[in-house]
């Protein structure tokens, strides 16, 4: 077991699914029965295999482990993979919410399935190997390449505007991924390796950090997304498939934040600190911003997309606290979003599936005849809104703690999207949810049934495990939040030092 | 046995809500107030054991980790004083009441098992605020009595307004809730911990110090302390954040008496009391707490005297009483302030559960000018809100005269420019108390029956299951001032409180008991001045309102009108955001952002797109697939060229 590659094992096993289901043939029904239960079957074992990592993780190290290195491209550029705290938890909840997404779209894709799935199980591919590779190389085609699964998602099996929306974030990603190539291709010159610990350790010469800084936050800003680069988010929600914005919100937004804490910060640690104000601010307009646009929105996706960047907004501020609290808070925030606002696109899910829209207006008074769903979201609504006891509610008062002790300012104005997120989210369900039930097509809905109930159970269970007992979660991440933040401390040490000379001489 | 107090409720209102269907109404109803019962005897059996007993007996009861990180460090767990023994017995006994109250009251209604599933889910989370050893868990309890009291009020979900009070409360409370946040952030940035014993230890050595909060540099106390007072005065409707809870009685009349009355809104109280040992020491916040408090008591009495919904003018009178508290707080007399809001939680019950009896025996009518000479047709109700009035408007030796006038004197007694302040608006208050509660009973109980035909033929008095609550109520409501005065205000003060109330300097309620006859008195004048303008205005001479109001017209526009907070604020807040949010929808994100933006390259793409027609064969495959062979043919051929 020793020398047992198990991250490329996990990484690659969603392709073996591939593989299978492209070598399902027959008649149409039996294909596409087939290709969903293998697609299921793929995910799950993928999810079951990487509870190993759960179990044998070393909880006590910041360094990077089931370390893998492997000759690849020559040129220092390897096949290097590894995790460490920061990572580990972002595999996890991948393997987690692709069964979920799988089972969500069970019997609502009826074209294309055996291509949908297949779509679905690249994307996991790439997902994970983002969140485990240690080459920058290998990153960056992990990172593109996940866009094209998610681009195909939403043109071939999204709503009417899908060909737009998938321009949309096309075009976005696109500008981002430019930049941080070029940036990258300046390191690989600079530093001679493409190895992320190396690189990590490598002092670049401030005044390029900037430049660096800049070039990857293009990137990543787009992916979290943050003012003002966040419209393709919402319309690539509307026009997703369900399954489809539970992966964007659940995990593919994490990407932008991931990129963050093992790359921006620890790779340029002067320019995150002078450009800290840049991310507050845009991070604030972000929360206020979308908050309010999202108390105007008609269309259920739509609301709970500027939701989500709102959400966001907390995780860069968290990031950039560059304490232990303010970093520890957003990973628990993106994992708690990555539970609260899937459930929630699910949500949506459950009435789109029945009545095929999303404007809230078409809705109202569900709640009498659906007890169980009502239940259910507002179960979500209330974690989405930071309910203390649900796990939004730990890592934004960690974030908050965290910034704080930076800038009151700012932790001023983050907190006025608690508000306002209570005002939209309530509005919300009010309008969908309660009220007589006057409108024809409503009265024959049926509540959850038990494949629904399937999906939702494991989300409700690890949203109030997460808000009750975090330290399950959290003992996974001290240990390398803490080493990232004493190497931030100390580059910021040695820099101020150098500073001191030179205006000393 | 802490643990058994508090979880029990909780275990109660899982089983009724997610099991209520198998389980039936019945089970529902037998579960909670089963479990209820069980705490309310053992909070008295620890209200004996910790505030009766002599001596100390303060414990920590250390339940589970909860957010570790870094130096951040918040446990689950309780800390039971005397202080949490007095709200746990309030707590349960009041819930306890409501949720037998509930079986009689909430007998039609279609939902009983989902109605006391929450009740539980409330009584849950206010124990796990009032008996929290720290600001975080607290902020836990403080934000579950929001939900419950959300889904409460909001518990007729059919009607429209019921939803909206529902939200509204929600919101107004975040609003208080952003002021405790920041509270507890800066307490935790300055203790570096969150636990109250570390807090209230280590406060002496950060008097004086300031802190720079948002651009200006002020005292640091001074500061924690009002941030966490705006908490309060959002949970505990106070002046500027009192709009929701008149809104707050679209919910079910049990309900107003549990969480409107007696329990949730005294939870700010409460908060200030136990941070007794920050507040003394930042007297700049004291005196802002005790002209909120002041001007709330006066301007929600002004309110009070014109309304004519029977459960608004109850929710303005705990509106006012919960200012009392508040500036009783503000002058230092804590012990007074929580002995009213102890006396108080019995007799506002018992008036609310009292008006729940009016209201369900002339069929769900609330306005009182369709009620009237229900007297003699229900006469045990009449008497218990007659006991609940006098126990209010603080008739001697009734629960209310104890601790109302002991807030007055101590106003007083304090001689200072704030005291003064609150002591002539508290006696005004007084005054306008005596005068609604009486215009209340009158109009309800006394002249001709005002209500339609039907409604005469159907009125009824409660079933027992309703009327037993209210003795108990009504008993606490005679007696709980005279027994206990003593422990909470009076000899036994500094033995009953034990550490659990902090006092920097000399106690106030100390000089209270010597201040001049005419200070002592002035309640009580004022008590019978208001009995005696309600006599004339609604027995004696009932054309006087109508006479008064066009008189007074804009006296009387101004208190019918709630001094037109929600008018304001609607326009202020609910408008403009609406307002703002549409324009950075409609002018933000798709004028600016997405024209010069994405949309503006595609319209390029697009153009050149038209002239390689064959690329436009109308699948994203192919798009995708240029993409793939680009992006890898761009990276190899950097990567290894690069060498």
């Amino acid at each position: 077991m020793e020398n047992f590659p198990l991250l490329s094992a996990i990484t690659f096993l969603p392709l073996l699914g591939v593989l299978i289901i492209l070598s399902i043939n027959g008649e149409k029904e039996i294909v596409e029965r087939n290709a969903r239960n293998a697609a299921l079957l793929t995910t799950v074992a993928t999810f079951l295999f990487s509870l190993v990592l759960w179990f044998s993780f070393d909880k006590t190290t910041a360094g990077f482990q089931f370390h893998e290195d492997a000759e690849w491209l020559g040129g220092g550029i390897k096949y290097n993979m590894g995790i460490d705290g920061i990572s580990v938890l972002f595999v996890l909840l991948t393997t987690f919410i692709m069964p979920i997404c799988i089972l969500c779209g069970w019997n609502t894709i009826k074209t294309r399935v055996k291509e949908y799935m297949i779509a679905f199980l690249l994307l996991e591919t790439f997902m994970i190997g983002v969140f485990c590779t240690l080459d920058l190389v290998l990153f960056y085609v992990f990172f593109e390449a996940g866009l094209i699964p998610m681009f195909l998602i939403i043109g071939v099996w999204g709503g009417d505007n899908r060909v737009y929306a998938a321009y949309k974030l096309f075009l976005y990603t696109l500008l981002g991924s430019v930049l941080m190539l070029v940036a990258m291709l300046y390191m690989y010159g600079q530093a001679g390796t493409t190895y992320i610990p190396d690189l990590m350790n490598y002092d670049f010469d401030p005044h390029a950090q900037m430049w660096l800084f800049l070039a990857f936050f293009a990137s990543f800003a787009v992916k979290m997304p943050m003012w003002p680069v966040h419209t393709w988010l919402p319309d690539a929600h509307v026009q997703a498939p369900t399954a489809g914005s539970v992966i964007l919100a659940g995990i593919l937004l994490k990407m932008g934040g991931y990129g963050f804490l093992r790359f921006s910060l620890p790779m340029f640690p002067v320019a995150s600190e002078e450009l800290a104000w840049l991310i507050y601010l845009l991070s604030c307009i972000a929360i206020i911003y979308t908050s309010l646009v999202a108390l105007r929105q008609t269309d259920m996706k739509k609301l709970i997309a500027y939701s989500s960047v709102a959400h966001m907004g907390f995780v860069t501020i968290g990031i950039f606290a560059f304490n232990i609290q303010g970093i520890e808070g957003s990973i628990i925030v993106m994992l708690a979003h990555g539970f609260v606002a899937s459930a929630l696109f699910l949500c949506v899910g459950v009435v789109y599936d029945r009545l095929h829209t999303r404007d809230i207006d078409r809705y109202g008074g569900l709640v009498n005849i659906m007890p169980r769903y009502a239940l259910v979201f507002m179960f979500f609504t209330m974690a989405s809104v930071g309910l203390p006891g649900t796990a939004n509610f730990v890592g934004e008062v960690l974030v908050l703690v965290g910034i704080f002790k930076v800038s009151t300012w700012t932790t001023f104005f983050a907190l006025t999207g608690v508000i306002l997120g209570a005002a939209y989210m309530l509005f919300l369900y009010r309008r969908v949810m309660f009220g007589e039930l006057t409108k024809d097509d409503l009265k024959a809905f049926l509540d959850l049934e038990k494949r629904e109930i399937l999906i939702f159970a494991p989300l409700i269970i690890l949203t109030l495990w997460m808000g009750v007992y975090p330290s399950t979660f959290m003992d996974f991440i001290h240990v390398s939040v803490d080493n990232l933040v004493t190497q931030h401390e100390a580059s910021m040490a040695t820099y101020h030092a150098a500073l001191e000379t030179v205006t000393g001489n | 046995m802490y643990q058994t107090i508090v979880f029990l409720p909780l275990v109660a209102s899982l089983i009724a809500g997610l099991f209520g269907r198998q389980i039936g109404d019945r089970g529902a109803q037998v579960v909670t107030c089963g479990a209820l019962i069980i705490s309310a005897v053992l909070s008295w059996v620890a209200f004996f054991q910790i505030a009766l007993a002599p001596g100390d007996h303060a414990l920590n009861v250390q339940v589970l980790s909860w957010i570790v990180s870094g130096d951040f460090n918040v446990n689950w767990a309780f800390q039971i004083d005397t202080l949490t023994a007095v709200m746990l017995v309030v707590v349960n006994t009041v819930s306890c009441l409501v949720h037998i109250y509930s079986v009689g009251y909430m007998s039609h209604d279609p939902h009983i098992p989902r109605f006391m599933s929450y009740l539980s889910l409330f009584t849950f989370a206010m124990l796990m605020l009032i008996t929290s050893n720290n600001f975080v868990q607290m902020f836990f309890g403080w934000e579950g009595v929001g939900l419950a009291s959300y889904l409460l009020i909001g518990f007729w979900y059919k009607k429209p307004s019921a939803c909206a009070a529902a939200i509204k409360a929600f919101v107004v409370n975040r609003v208080g809730d952003f002021g405790f946040a920041l509270g507890i952030f800066a307490i935790f940035m300055t203790f570096g911990s969150a636990d109250f014993s570390v807090v209230f230890s280590d406060v002496t050595s950060y008097a004086d110090q300031s802190i720079h909060f948002i651009g200006m540099e002020l005292d640091l106390l001074t500061t924690i302390c009002i941030l966490l007072f705006i908490g309060a005065m959002g949970k505990s409707a106070q002046l500027g954040l009192h709009t929701w809870l008149p809104d707050a009685m679209e919910g079910p009349t049990p309900v107003s008496a549990l969480i409107h009355a007696a329990t949730m809104v005294t939870a700010g109280v409460f908060m200030v009391a136990r941070c007794s040992p920050l507040f003394e020491y930042a007297p700049a916040a004291l005196e802002v707490v005790c002209i909120i408090g002041a001007s709330t008591a006066f301007f929600a009495a002004t309110v009070g005297m014109s309304q004519f919904d029977i459960k608004r003018v109850i929710a303005y009178s705990t509106c006012s009483q919960l200012g009392y508290m508040f500036f009783a707080l503000g002058v230092g007399a804590y012990g007074a302030a929580i002995f009213h809001l102890f006396t108080h939680a019995f007799f506002k019950a018992l008036l609310f559960l009292g008006s729940g009896s009016v209201i369900h025996a002339s069929s769900d009518e609330q306005d009182m000018r369709n009620m009237g000479g229900l007297r003699t047709k229900i006469p045990v109700t009449f008497w218990m809100m007659t006991i609940g009035t006098l126990a209010l408007t603080g008739f001697p030796f009734f629960a209310g005269y104890y601790s109302k006038d002991m807030i007055i004197e101590a106003a007083y007694a304090a001689h200072t420019g704030v005291g003064s302040y609150a002591f002539g608006l508290g006696v005004a208050a007084a005054l306008m108390t005596s005068f609604y509660s009486w215009r209340l009973v009158f109009m309800t109980f006394f002249g001709e029956s005002r209500a339609s035909k039907e409604v005469q033929d159907h009125v009824h008095e409660s079933p027992q299951v309703m009327l037993i609550p209210l003795y108990v109520l009504a008993l606490g409501a005679v007696v709980a001032g005279y027994v206990f005065s003593g422990y909470f205000i009076g000899d036994h003060y500094e033995d009953f409180w034990a550490e659990s109330l902090f006092l920097a300097g000399e106690n106030v309620m100390e000089a209270a008991h010597h201040v001049p006859t005419w200070v002592v008195a002035s309640p009580f004048i004022a008590m019978v001045v208001g009995f005696v303008t309600a006599w004339y205005f609604y027995i004696k001479e009932p054309s006087m309102p109508g006479r008064f109001v066009a008189t007074f017209r804009f006296a009387h526009a101004l208190s019918f009108n709630k001094w037109y907070f929600d008018e304001i604020y609607d326009i202020l807040f609910v408008k403009s955001a609406m307002k703002l949010g549409y324009i950075f929808w409609k002018r933000g994100d798709e004028n600016i952002i997405d024209r010069y933006g994405p949309d503006g390259v595609s319209a390029a793409v697009v153009r050149v797109a038209e002239k390689f027609k064959a690329l436009q064969t109308g699948y994203l495959y192919h798009y995708a697939f240029a993409m793939l062979i680009g992006l890898s043919a761009f990276v190899s051929w950097f990567v290894l060229g690069g060498q």
